[in-house]
């Protein structure tokens, strides 16, 4: 529930479709095709003809930008030459240069377009804020836009309030001469189409003009995904696809999956398999907290995981994911043990005492390993039928003769995780 | 709207309409207000949408009182306008329509969005609306605010022993906002254990533009008096935490402020990985968690090191300002019953026992056996009937001995008693379970009833050691006939085969039939009086019962009696003709047969 980046490919299809409704004058094409691992080059050709008439313009499209700098942009080929660039780069990995530093990822997804011979690069930009939507524009877009940061003009919007009462002839110089109508007719228009679609941000840069038409060269947009039910229509087939490089395991896929046919919350991210401390955190809020208090020990590099369960799941829920934990935890030993962080606030709703019945079972099912291979698990909990879930838990250690220390709302949330890291020898 | 300052959102009158039937939430609500000691409840109307005008019936303290139900908001509103909160259940795709209709109503002063996932622009309008009209916006996704001692927003703060726990029936001096609503009960807690409580705290949501933020929160309750220092929780990503320090500086904020920034952990993880809320993600160096602690502590914020020392802070905080805590006893809370009994509190001899099947679990049982292990097994339907009967699993021979039995008596044509009044009933145009039951009441003594009396009436006699003729002697003289002998038309010479087949089972599986031999001694002193005082059906598969429940090893001697007694065996015919009926039941809706109307000429009109 967020705002998510989309392809540039879907992005500038929205354009293509809405533009001609919210501008007067505006005739982008939208030409543009996505090759993917699966796609047939000569269905491709039949259902894009342009491709075979013209020179084209081929470019990555997952979510990264700086492909010019990053040697990762095929200019004037015709459609021969993209398939064989694209063929070289298809499924394979490649490490990118961004100003947040390098990535390293496997290339999936191309996009095509006719190349549009043209002069000048103009940029225009547009972001929410609380206060409304701001307006980016320049006449000196392109690659070099961020040098020039101090060209570009900004006009925000405010929220309640309509572009079509807006003035923007200070936003838009008249040094634009002929083009200018042109240029405010499509400003006006990607305008109302990102209000619309609720879009996040959209970005244009370069766009430029030819013939008074305007053609957009390169998009980077982001939608607001809990506007899907308003607009999901307008958005057609997207998918949001995950940031370049990020790499998803098996095991963080088994509880993705889980929370998506799930009304409850269950998110897993595995930082590092051999940290030596492992949560299990029900709630957002207190699960970034826990992690945090790691780190604010000095024990970054011992983090194994981040994740968290909350909005009261099932048993069977709540034991997969602990499951899944334990298995990953019990795969390699270390002579001084792991510890275990089964942590959260007071709930409001959870029952707590319903999804311990969960954790109990796989730690009855993990109590060789639990012994064997020396984790001390720490509770702490408050909520719903606390005290009969702590008790429980208890009992179960002494039962199975595994370290688990208990505690409730009457010790500092946090409490546990420096217990853990006293234990493990590790300060 | 009342003439309070600008600076208090709700107080001890504060009255709230509940937009959608939330019944749980206005129990809690209800609930904190007995504790609080509240003269009136806190929800003052239910906004039910979906529904029709009514009352809601809900728990005050021990008292029960009406909540009035309005299919709109509007309604709701005219009706009670001193009510200024609107809570708003409402989901997220009619949450902004509902929000907006309540921030123009001119009763409202306050609007509580729970829903999660209202789209961002639709949540930056009702902010805007709301500023412009002056009133507050507490949410979206949020579960709420609460202020000690006099009003609580729906759910927030958890359950009632909780809100006694954390001392939130009295009125504290610490005035406490975050983010995040799951981290609320937390801190109310850390709060509780470290000062003299809570004076109001709230979650005003994660989303990235919430209706109220943290600094608008923070600015309202400088300015309330009874509000001596003020917490503050924040997270990674915003500028909000800024706005803080800007207000600090300019006079804003005077009251010692403590503050943490969650998320410093967030440098770990690669770009992408959404992790908290919507809003928590730094967009530049500015935004992380540890920039906002630092410029914080920079500006005269208390920060912990981490969230470890946090209610350590908070405690040398309250400590300096030399407040004397006032004290209130905890009241007495009136659990709901269901709560008490999780919490061990109450007990109730219940008014009902079962001890043949348990539904509550992930799978139904009988006897404490799981269903699919009975259909995995192929206990069959006479593995089924000893479970639920007998509370015990039979060897299974047995139960096939009982299948057989419901096989021979699951008919005897149309006819009989039983077949002919459904048969008559369907035929008035009555439902299959009245045919069936003017069926049933026909059995007992003279029809079908012979199970149950034969092997009584002969068990008796074998278990008194009377001998075959003592006991027909003894029936003679009574003036009874016996029951489980004789039949109408079959004799010794023409053998009913249904005996046959419920003699030759039992003779081949039961380790012992004394009570058939018995029978049959009998059945030798009676024939020889007239051919067709046979041992029959009736009495064969009684008798045969007994020597099964006997003889079976599952049963004690005492247990099998008891069973007879119980009515067990007529329960087997019962079970059996059901079938029968039924069958004759569907047979006259199929033939569409009219209504019965008995002959006169069949009538002797004496």
């Amino acid at each position: 529930m967020a705002q998510k980046g989309i392809r540039e490919f879907d992005a500038k299809r929205m354009l293509a479709r809405f533009l001609p409704e919210y501008t007067s004058s505006v005739k982008y094409d939208g030409k543009i095709a996505l090759v993917t691992p699966t796609t047939d080059f000569n269905q491709l050709a039949k259902d894009y003809p342009w491709l075979n008439s013209g020179k084209l313009v081929v470019k990555p499209d997952q979510l990264f930008g700086k492909r010019g700098k990053n040697n990762l942009l095929l200019i004037g080929a015709d459609f021969q030459g993209a398939q064989k660039w694209i063929n070289e780069r298809m499924n394979k990995e490649v490490t990118i240069k961004q100003t947040t530093g390098t990535t390293t990822g496997v290339l999936t997804h191309f996009m095509i377009e006719p190349m549009v011979e043209h002069k000048d690069e103009y940029y225009v930009a547009i972001k929410s804020s609380r206060a409304g939507d701001t307006i980016y524009f320049s006449l000196q877009g392109g690659i070099n836009v961020e040098e020039n940061w101090d060209k570009v003009k900004e006009l925000t919007v405010p929220v309640l309030e309509s572009i079509d009462s807006q003035n923007l002839n200070h936003l838009v110089p008249s040094d634009l001469g002929s083009q200018k109508e042109a240029v405010i007719d499509f400003i006006k228009g990607l305008f109302k189409i990102y209000q619309k679609l609720n879009f996040s941000y959209l970005e244009i840069n370069p766009f430029t003009v030819v013939q008074n038409n305007v053609v957009p060269l390169d998009t980077v947009a982001k939608l607001d995904d809990t506007g899907a039910f308003e607009s999901s229509k307008d958005w057609g087939a997207i998918d949001f696809p995950p940031s370049f490089g990020m790499k998803t395991r098996p095991e963080e896929q088994v509880i993705k999956e889980l929370d998506e046919k799930s009304g409850s919350s269950l998110k897993l991210t595995i930082i590092n398999p051999e940290g030596r401390i492992w949560l299990m955190v029900a709630g957002g809020g207190a699960s970034v907290i826990y992690a945090d208090t790691v780190v604010d020990l000095g024990q970054m590099k011992e983090l194994a995981n981040y994740g968290e369960y909350s909005g009261n799941p099932t048993t069977d829920e709540t034991q997969v994911y602990a499951e899944t934990i334990l298995e990953m935890m019990t795969r390699t030993k270390h002579p001084q043990g792991k510890a275990l962080l089964i942590g959260g606030g007071i709930a409001n709703f959870t029952d707590v005492a319903k999804t311990f019945t969960g954790i109990n079972n796989v730690l009855r099912k993990y109590q060789a390993k639990l012994r064997d291979h020396n984790i001390k698990i720490y509770v702490r909990r408050g909520g719903p039928n606390y005290l009969e879930g702590l008790e429980k838990i208890k009992k179960l250690g002494e039962e199975l003769n595994i370290s688990i220390e208990v505690y409730g709302p009457e010790t500092h949330m946090t409490k546990i995780v420096p217990l853990a890291v006293k234990a493990l020898g590790l300060n | 709207m009342n003439n309070k300052p600008d600076y208090i959102l709700f107080d001890k009158d504060t009255q709230a309409i509940i937009f959608n039937y939330q019944q749980n939430a206005i129990q809690r609500m209800l609930d904190f207000d007995h504790a609080c000691a509240r003269k009136t409840p806190s929800v003052a109307s239910i906004v039910n949408p979906t529904g029709k005008a009514g009352f809601h019936k809900a728990y005050f303290g021990q008292k029960e009182i009406l909540i009035p139900i309005y299919p709109t908001l509007k309604e709701a509103s005219d009706n009670h306008p001193h009510a200024d909160v609107v809570i708003n259940f409402a989901s997220f795709r009619s949450s902004y329509a509902t929000s907006k209709e309540a921030l123009e109503n001119k009763n409202i002063r306050t609007v509580a969005i729970i829903a999660e996932g209202v789209p961002e622009a639709r949540a930056r309008e009702l902010a805007e609306i709301a500023k412009l009209k002056k009133k507050w916006i507490i949410g979206p996704a949020t579960v709420g605010g609460v202020v000690a001692g006099a009003f609580k927003i729906g759910n927030t703060a958890g359950t009632i022993d909780n809100i006694i726990e954390s001392k939130l029936y009295k009125q504290g001096t610490v005035g406490f906002v975050s983010k995040s609503g799951g981290m609320s009960n937390e801190m109310y807690n850390i709060i509780a254990r470290n000062t003299d409580g809570l004076y109001e705290g709230h979650a005003i949501g994660g989303d990235r533009y919430p209706g109220s933020t943290l600094i608008e929160h923070l600015l309202r309750m400088n300015k309330n008096p009874d509000i001596k220092m003020l917490v503050c929780l924040g997270e990674v990503g915003g500028e909000d935490e800024y706005q803080i320090i800007d207000a600090m500086k300019n006079g804003g904020i005077t009251k010692p402020i403590v503050c943490w920034v969650t998320g410093t952990c967030a440098s770990m993880f690669s770009s992408g990985v959404q992790f908290g809320h919507a809003g928590a993600r730094a967009d530049s160096n500015r935004e992380t968690a540890k920039a906002k602690n630092e410029a914080l502590k920079n500006a005269g914020a208390i920060v912990p090191n981490s969230f470890d020392d946090f209610g350590e802070k908070i405690n040398d905080t309250w400590k300096k300002l030399n407040i004397k805590e006032k004290v209130v006893p905890a009241p007495k809370v009136t659990l709901d019953y269901n709560e008490a009994k999780a919490l061990g509190m109450v007990r109730k001899s219940s008014n009902f026992i079962c001890t043949i099947s348990d539904d509550r679990g992930e799978e139904v049982t009988y006897n404490k056996m799981p269903l699919s292990k009975v259909i995995n097994e192929g206990l069959g339907i006479g593995g089924v009937i000893s479970l639920l009967w007998f509370k015990r699993q039979l060897p299974d021979y047995c139960h096939r001995f009982i299948e057989i039995i419901l096989q021979v008596c699951a008919d005897h044509g149309p006819a009989v008693s039983g077949a002919h009044n459904t048969a008559v009933t369907a035929r008035a145009g009555k439902d299959l379970i009245s045919s069936i039951v003017s069926g049933m009441l026909t059995i007992g003594p003279r029809f079908g009833g012979a199970l149950d009396g034969a092997a009584s009436d002969f068990s008796h006699a074998l278990d008194s050691n009377m001998t075959p003729l003592e006991f027909v002697n003894s029936m003679k003289k009574k003036g009874d006939n016996i029951q489980g002998i004789g039949h109408r038309i079959k004799s010794v010479q023409n053998p009913d085969i249904r005996v046959t087949i419920i003699k030759e089972f039992a003779r081949k599986h039961f380790p012992s039939c004394k009570l058939l031999d018995y029978a049959l001694e009998v059945e030798k002193i009676t024939t020889s009086k007239r051919n067709n005082l046979i041992l029959n059906v009736d009495g064969c598969i009684g008798i045969c019962f007994v020597d099964m429940m006997r003889s079976c090893g599952s049963f004690t001697l005492e247990e099998a009696k008891e069973y007879v007694d119980m009515g067990a065996l007529n329960a087997l015919f019962v079970l059996a003709r059901t079938i029968g009926f039924t069958g004759h039941y569907l047979d006259q809706k199929r033939l569409k047969q009219p209504l019965y109307r008995h002959p006169w000429d069949d009538i002797a009109f004496l």
